[in-house]
């Protein structure tokens, strides 16, 4: 039951195979034997899952046709679940229950999705390891002792283990993607503006976008389906309509341009890497795609200036953990200056504390023009190098990070080393556009993720593209030992 | 760009953050390392490039000057580490 896609779920559902209580049964079951290991779920909600189960059970049998209707899935703790904590991986948050929902969780509830518990993410989102969080590493379900990457690492670890069918993510710099790359599974993160950012615990709000995370294009299609749209709440939600993303998935790829950026393919990426995303390609060649050579000059540049942006936002937006409304607070301040610096010390990590300040730094007078602005210039550069490819190119692929999941601890002692690992996933937060990464050729038993870029709210397009490759595949059919 | 430990002192004021005597060199280190990924900038020409704060090129929207929340102070107090007859209680600010 637990391999099956949505789409077999839902007609398994409906010819009375299985209930939605069973399905919830035999995933919760599946948490019970296997989180342990994993580390994968900070909070498992078994009561309501239940519930919502039974309550999905009378709806289909009365007739009710969505798609996501009694299937179990995971959010990311960073998005707000009223009256389930919602920790985003941090001691400030440990005690915090969130009062309402996020728009993303109360789409994917009115659409009948039944909630298993929420996810392990490294803290505040800030991080490519999962190693960041104040409720310890989460483990590769393809190898224990390897990371699941990050920030979205519990989520991802939790759908190549099956422990959920599908589950939520947000990105930032990578988040959804390069996860989705180091545990074989296909994450996509929209335009930025398509999925509400309501009740997303903010980092850098000029860059977050909440996305799905699943085994397939299709899936992750039914549930980008429900997610996206406008929202009031979200003053950058955008006013586009929401495609129906499955209409258009069977499309042929017969004369599809696809741009391979010089930059992506060379010094830093492993060799084997390099193959694994070729045969992918290849195969996209013999689907009647067209290859062309194409520049992104300044690649270079999006590390660094990431590094001024996020900080710089992330500053700003942690300024509200305060201790005073919500959240951790310190033991007998001395003081209101007292209060605000030790709930903060305490309560944050190393690597939340080391953006905050970078961000404070790079904000404070006489320093702004330096590195907030000129960092602002470069991201226009950045953005104008995929316009003048999109003129060129339909859809844009090269690999999603530059190695398989490295071991837990390997890049723990160098920020600067770990910030190298979304090399090629932080210019398409940086320029807005939506990214995908699907699994392909794995290296000694480690997933490899492609990544596919495309134009502005080419969601759809890139669903697409990615449901051909596994039709014509069965790269993302591959299960971790032991999860079968 | 290298940072002094009297830089990290002030931007640890300025953030609001307690950092610890323990703390101070490592940290110092860090964030000095993370400065110099961030010099790389300095490397392109951004003569005549307007900033881009944002990757829709949209205006704020604006809403109906109407009421729409409702009041849930005791449900949003209910999770405040300290409060006294609907105020959030801090350590006396005024003697």
């Amino acid at each position: 039951m637990h391999n099956k896609s949505i789409a077999e779920l839902a007609l398994g559902l409906r010819a009375g195979e299985f209930t939605s209580v069973e399905l919830t049964r035999t995933h919760l079951d599946r948490i019970a034997s296997h989180n342990p290991q994993l580390n994968c779920l900070i909070s498992v909600c078994e009561e309501t899952a239940l519930q919502e189960a039974e309550l999905a059970d009378r709806r289909i049998r009365a007739g009710d046709a969505g798609q996501l209707l009694g299937i179990p899935i995971i959010h990311k703790d960073i998005f707000c679940t009223d009256g389930v904590k919602t920790s985003c991986g941090s001691k400030m948050l440990d005690n915090f229950i969130a009062p309402y929902d996020a728009h993303v969780v109360e789409l994917l509830k009115q659409a009948g999705a039944v909630m298993l518990g929420k996810s392990n993410m490294d803290e505040f989102a800030m991080g490519s390891s999962n190693e960041n969080s104040f409720y310890g590493p989460v483990h590769n379900p393809w190898q224990a002792g390897a990371v699941p990457g990050g920030s979205s690492g519990g989520s991802a670890a939790a759908v190549a283990a099956r422990l959920c069918v599908a589950a939520t993510g947000t990105d930032t710099g990578g988040s959804i993607r390069q996860p989705a790359a180091f545990c074989g599974i296909t994450g996509l993160k929209p335009t930025y503006g398509r999925v509400s950012r309501y009740g997303m615990i903010a980092f850098a709000s000029s860059l977050d976008q909440g996305g799905p995370m699943a085994r397939s294009a299709e899936d992750a299609a039914t549930l980008l389906q429900v997610m996206a749209g406008f929202d009031s709440r979200d003053s950058t939600s955008a006013e586009q309509p929401v495609p129906d993303y499955a209409a258009t998935l069977n499309d042929d790829l017969n004369g599809l341009r696809i741009g391979v950026p010089k930059e992506y393919l060379g010094e830093g990426l492993e060799t084997a890497i390099a193959d694994s995303i070729q045969l992918a390609l290849d195969e996209y060649v013999r689907l009647g795609a067209e290859l062309v050579e194409i520049s992104l000059p300044n690649t270079h540049l999006g590390v660094p200036t990431y590094y001024v942006v996020a900080p710089a936002e992330c500053s700003s937006n942690l300024s509200r953990f305060d201790g005073v409304r919500y959240g951790y607070r310190c033991s007998e301040p001395r003081d209101l200056e007292d209060l605000y610096k030790r709930s903060r010390g305490e309560g944050f990590g190393a690597e939340v504390k080391r953006r905050i300040m970078i961000g404070t730094y790079a904000l404070s007078a006489g320093y702004y023009d330096a590195y907030y602005l000129k960092a602002q210039k470069i991201r226009h550069l950045i953005s104008d190098d995929f316009r003048a490819a999109f003129e060129r190119v339909d859809v844009i692929m090269g690999p999603t990070a530059p190695s398989t999941a490295f071991g837990i601890g390997e890049k723990a002692a160098d920020p600067v080393t770990m910030y190298l690992s979304d090399i090629y996933t932080i210019a398409v937060n940086l320029a807005g556009l939506p990214g995908m990464s699907i699994p392909v050729r794995p290296i000694n038993g480690m997933p490899v993720g492609l990544q596919l870029i495309g134009n502005y709210f080419q969601e759809a397009r890139l669903l697409n593209v990615a449901h051909q490759l596994q039709q014509a595949t069965n790269w993302h059919t591959a299960t971790p030992a032991g999860f079968e | 760009m290298s940072l002094e430990r009297s830089d990290v002192e002030k931007i640890a004021h300025l953030a609001r953050l307690a950092v610890s005597e323990d703390e101070l060199e490592a940290v110092t280190a860090d964030l000095s390392n993370i400065l110099h990924l961030v010099a790389q900038m300095e490397t392109a020409d951004t003569t005549g490039v307007e900033p881009m704060a944002h990757p829709l090129h949209m205006v704020q929207r604006v809403r109906e000057d109407a009421v729409s929340e409702t009041d849930q102070r005791e449900k949003f107090q209910a999770i405040a580490p300290l409060t006294e007859e609907g105020l959030y209680l801090v350590p006396r600010v005024i003697e």
